[in-house]
């Protein structure tokens, strides 16, 4: 299998503080990689870094063997790179079949069009997607509901398929069940399983042990701004050092 | 489940009811005092003003303070267009219109590097400074106090190949003067960019392009990922928002040939933030709506004076008729800016979504009503 995404020797400091120091770290593609780590250990600031959110002070992020170094967040995207946030970020004001449409006209027509006689709601290739990618989340039931107004589940579920009809490469996620009541996080799970059954390669950041065991097929442990251990889930969970790094070296 | 209920059909059906009502003013505002074609246009043309506003604020989520600078571009560039060229309107408003759309291009580039309270704070800032240049250091473009107006002397070249006229000839439309029709022709000119000026607005909010504005209103940061440059589309509502602008501008002075200063001042950009709120930010309508009930607060009620109100009050007692003119006259003639300042509060506290949001909640009843009367 190919590597899909290379970060290596990246550095990134905010004022004196050290965010991220000497983090390497290979995802390969098709597998669900986990990236975890105790609060303030550079997780969600290593995933800004991909996006083009954040740039690094120093060191290389590949996709597919292209830098992604100076690249503007949308071509990221446009790349095969989607994101979800730890809060949905989704256009609340807005039906969720709008919601759709939005990225899928941009994945369609990728750049700007000012083209007055052309609705998205009737263009059959475009209603004819998003109905299915709301389908793949039992969403299209709720098509003109006001995207605000969902559970956190299903805003978290709307999200996913306005990533997902956008045909990712890869997919990061920032705590995909924070806040998520048991039951939400089991489904989750499930939904999260069933779209790495279908090859897309997964970046996950999660708190949650339950769902990083459920999911991942390799686990990096971040502290401190550096990997400090990388491996397969069963060599992660009985390694010393990640006790260490959780538990701050206290005796269990 | 509720069914969508925006089709191309029922744009139509709006649009046609639209042009319907604003072709029939001249009849409809007759008995609310206001069917003379002065304050007609004056309807039509801060309408326009007002649908172009909502495009950038309404749709896009960028509230500009600065918008009644296009309006003295679009002034300044037609005038100049009557002094030198000719007084035929149309190709002094083209003229016009695309001198505050390449003006709208520099200010929207600079203004839309930042958004929120900064956005509106730049807009306002480069408006004022537009507003003061034209008053001082451009006096040689914009005439300063006085404003621009037309003169004897002004070359008027393409006319002058035409005829050789004494005086300064009226604006007109390929021989036809703003004038005629006993002033009609004038209102029913606005009216028809006003049309088209609703129409042009359907077809931005409910094109693909309409959508990715209302993205960036909602959530910029999921546009941002989403593969989407936003810039264009940014700097394009902007640009159009300021080319609506700049006809409303052309056709005030199309409709009276001169241009001022005053048009730019950041009141005037005040005035079209109200209309817009007190209409409905966002809707088709409610802007245009909010336009002419402003306008027409300001031209009827200032025009009340206490005799007029101690007349109407003149079938009670004395000391009651007089009484009712007293308190009442505070909310007219030199007072009515406190009538539409009460009016906009009530409307902001109690229909954030303005009028149209009132109109929506009316329909709203009858529809429960009907389905109640069906079930039965």
């Amino acid at each position: 299998m190919s590597n899909i995404l290379e970060i290596s020797a990246v550095n990134l400091s905010f004022g004196g503080l050290k965010a991220l120091d000497d983090v390497n770290l290979t995802v390969k593609e098709g597998t669900v990689h986990a990236i975890i780590g105790p609060n303030g250990a550079g997780k969600s600031t290593l995933l800004n870094s991909i996006i083009g959110k954040l740039t690094i002070d120093s060191g290389s992020i590949q996709f597919n063997g292209k830098s992604m170094l100076g690249v503007q967040p949308h071509e990221i995207n446009q790349l095969g790179i989607s994101r979800v946030f730890q809060t949905p970020e989704i256009y609340s004001d807005l039906t969720l079949l709008e919601n759709m449409m939005i990225p899928l006209l941009a994945h369609r027509d990728g750049a700007f069009k000012l083209n007055l006689w052309s609705r998205g709601d009737q263009q059959r290739d475009i209603l004819d997607k998003a109905q299915h990618f709301l389908d793949d989340m039992n969403l299209w039931i709720k098509r003109d509901v006001i995207a605000g107004s969902l559970s956190r589940g299903d805003k978290r579920r709307l999200e996913l398929a306005m990533c997902l009809s956008q045909e990712p490469k890869l997919l990061l996620l920032d705590e995909p069940t924070a806040g998520m009541a048991r039951a939400d996080t089991n489904n989750t799970i499930d939904l999260l399983k069933t779209i790495a059954g279908r090859g897309i390669t997964m970046a996950i950041i999660e708190h949650d042990m339950h769902v990083v065991f459920s999911l991942a097929e390799r686990i990096s442990v971040l502290a401190q701004g550096h990997v400090i251990v990388e491996g397969l889930p069963e060599e992660i969970k009985g390694d010393p050092r990640v006790k260490e790094a959780y538990l701050g070296g206290a005796e269990v | 489940m509720a069914k969508s209920t925006i089709t191309p059909r029922s744009d139509l059906i709006l649009f046609l009811g639209f042009t319907a009502v604003v072709l029939l003013m001249p009849l409809w505002l007759q008995p609310l005092g206001a069917a003379y074609p002065d304050l007609m246009q004056k309807f039509a043309i801060f309408g326009l003003f007002a649908i172009g506003f909502n495009i950038l604020f309404g749709q896009t989520g960028y509230l500009s303070f600065g918008h009644a600078a296009f309006i003295g571009v679009g002034s300044y560039a037609t005038v100049w267009v009557f002094k030198l060229m000719t007084m035929n309107v149309i190709p002094a408003m083209i003229f016009g219109v695309l001198v505050s759309g390449v003006f709208a291009l520099v200010i929207g580039f600079v203004c839309l590097r930042r958004t929120g309270i900064y956005f509106s704070i730049l807009t306002l800032a480069l408006a004022q400074m537009s507003y003061n240049l034209a008053y001082s250091v451009l006096t040689p473009i914009t005439n300063g106090e006085t404003g621009l107006q037309l003169t004897t002397k002004d070359p008027r070249f393409l006319d002058a190949v035409m005829e050789t006229g004494s005086g300064i000839p009226p604006t007109n439309v390929f021989g036809i003067e703003m004038s005629a029709w006993d002033g009609l022709f004038g209102f029913y000119f606005c009216a028809a960019f006003l049309i088209l000026g609703f129409y042009i607005s359907i077809r931005i909010t409910r094109s693909s392009f309409g959508s990715m504005l209302r993205g960036i209103k909602t959530n910029q940061t999921r546009m941002m990922y989403t593969g989407l440059n936003t810039k264009p589309y940014k700097l394009a509502a902007f640009v159009i928002s300021g080319m609506y602008a700049g006809l409303a501008g052309s056709l005030m002075a199309a409709v009276d040939p001169l241009a001022g200063a005053e048009r730019m001042q950041w009141t005037a950009s005040g005035e079209v933030v109200l209309m817009t709120i007190l209409g409905g930010i966002g809707t088709l309508v409610g802007p245009v709506i909010g336009a002419a009930v402003i306008k027409y607060a300001e031209n009827i009620f200032s025009a009340i004076d206490k005799s007029v109100l101690i007349d109407l009050f003149s079938f009670m007692p004395d000391a009651i008729g007089s009484g009712l003119a007293a308190v009442t006259s505070l909310f007219v003639g030199k007072g009515w800016h406190l009538t539409l300042g009460i009016l906009f509060m009530l409307v902001v506290i109690y229909l954030p979504g303005g009028i149209m949001e009132g109109i929506e909640r009316i329909k709203r009843r009858f529809f429960a009503k009907d389905h109640a009367n069906n079930d039965a």
